[in-house]
């Protein structure tokens, strides 16, 4: 395999994920959480490729593919929310939408 | 062998320029104010994601992540951001509250508590791999993969994609008994 090893793609993959996971957590903006939780999906697919590539098995990628159709899933209804939470002239931020709160 | 060692060095080059892309636009989805600018950077980010997915001989999922991500998720996102209209929020205004260093820290401790897993569990082991035949990633051999060991994951996923997309227009639809 030319190039650098699988280590360092997990080192992306692993930096992509703390990338996103801190945008999740000190974001307000729904749609920016969403946006972070696409970095969030995309290591995890970094990692599920690379280590496809190192075990030279075709399931890795399938999991890839699966993953981002779930993605596309959660954008569907995450953005749908975000579209029914600005019709009802609610505040577009997830710290003030806190009507469930038990 | 000057081949193999050119070769090489040139796969370095793509792979720095791409992570590199990577990471910085991961960045700037995070840190910019405007949403539209951080919808932007994700495209970017996903482009140099799909060169990563190259260079590990994954054809099909990179070409699926351009049109896919980058062609259509994205575009929804720009649909929904330009209907919402822009609302501008600055992360790091106002001196870090407890909220903000508690994110950074579990976010360190995220990134940390992965490389180290990694690290430990199969550090030297990852360093090479081998080569793949020529057939390994090509959309011929996922199709295949797809209809022969994964048809149970292609068929859910199917659903999948439906129960949202039935859950989207729910959402989405107007109606007056809601309103």
């Amino acid at each position: 395999m030319l190039g650098p090893g699988i280590a360092w793609y997990l080192g992306i993959a692993a930096f992509l994920f703390a990338t996103g996971a801190l945008g999740v957590l000190i974001r307000r903006n729904p749609i920016i959480v969403l946006l972070s939780l696409e970095i969030m999906l995309n290591g995890g697919n970094l990692a599920l490729i690379a280590f496809s590539r190192h075990a030279r098995n075709g399931a890795g990628q399938i999991f890839a593919l699966t993953v981002m159709a779930v993605a596309a899933s959660e954008v569907c209804v995450g953005l749908g929310l975000v579209v029914a939470i600005n019709r009802r002239r609610l505040a577009l931020d997830v710290d003030r939408l806190s009507e469930l709160r038990g | 062998m000057i081949v193999a060692s050119t070769g090489n060095v040139i796969v370095w080059i793509v792979w720095v320029g791409a992570g590199f892309a990577c990471l910085a636009s991961g960045i700037a989805v995070v840190s910019f104010s405007n949403p539209f600018y951080s919808a932007l950077a994700l495209i970017g980010n996903l482009g140099s994601l799909a060169v990563l997915y190259l260079l590990l001989s994954a054809e099909f999922v990179a070409a699926a992540q351009v049109l896919v991500y980058a062609g259509a998720v994205m575009v929804m996102f720009l649909f929904v951001i330009a209907y919402v209209g822009p609302r501008m929020e600055t992360p790091w205004a106002g001196g870090p509250t407890w909220q903000s260093v508690g994110a950074v820290l579990a976010a360190g401790a995220i990134f940390v508590e992965i490389i180290v897993a990694v690290a430990l569990k199969a550090g030297g082991r990852l360093s090479h791999s081998d080569h793949v035949n020529r057939t390994f990633g090509t959309p011929g051999w996922i199709g295949r993969l797809f209809l022969t060991d994964h048809l149970l994951a292609f068929e859910i996923t199917s659903i999948v994609l439906l129960i949202a997309a039935v859950g989207g227009v729910i959402l989405g639809a107007h109606t007056r008994r809601t309103a």
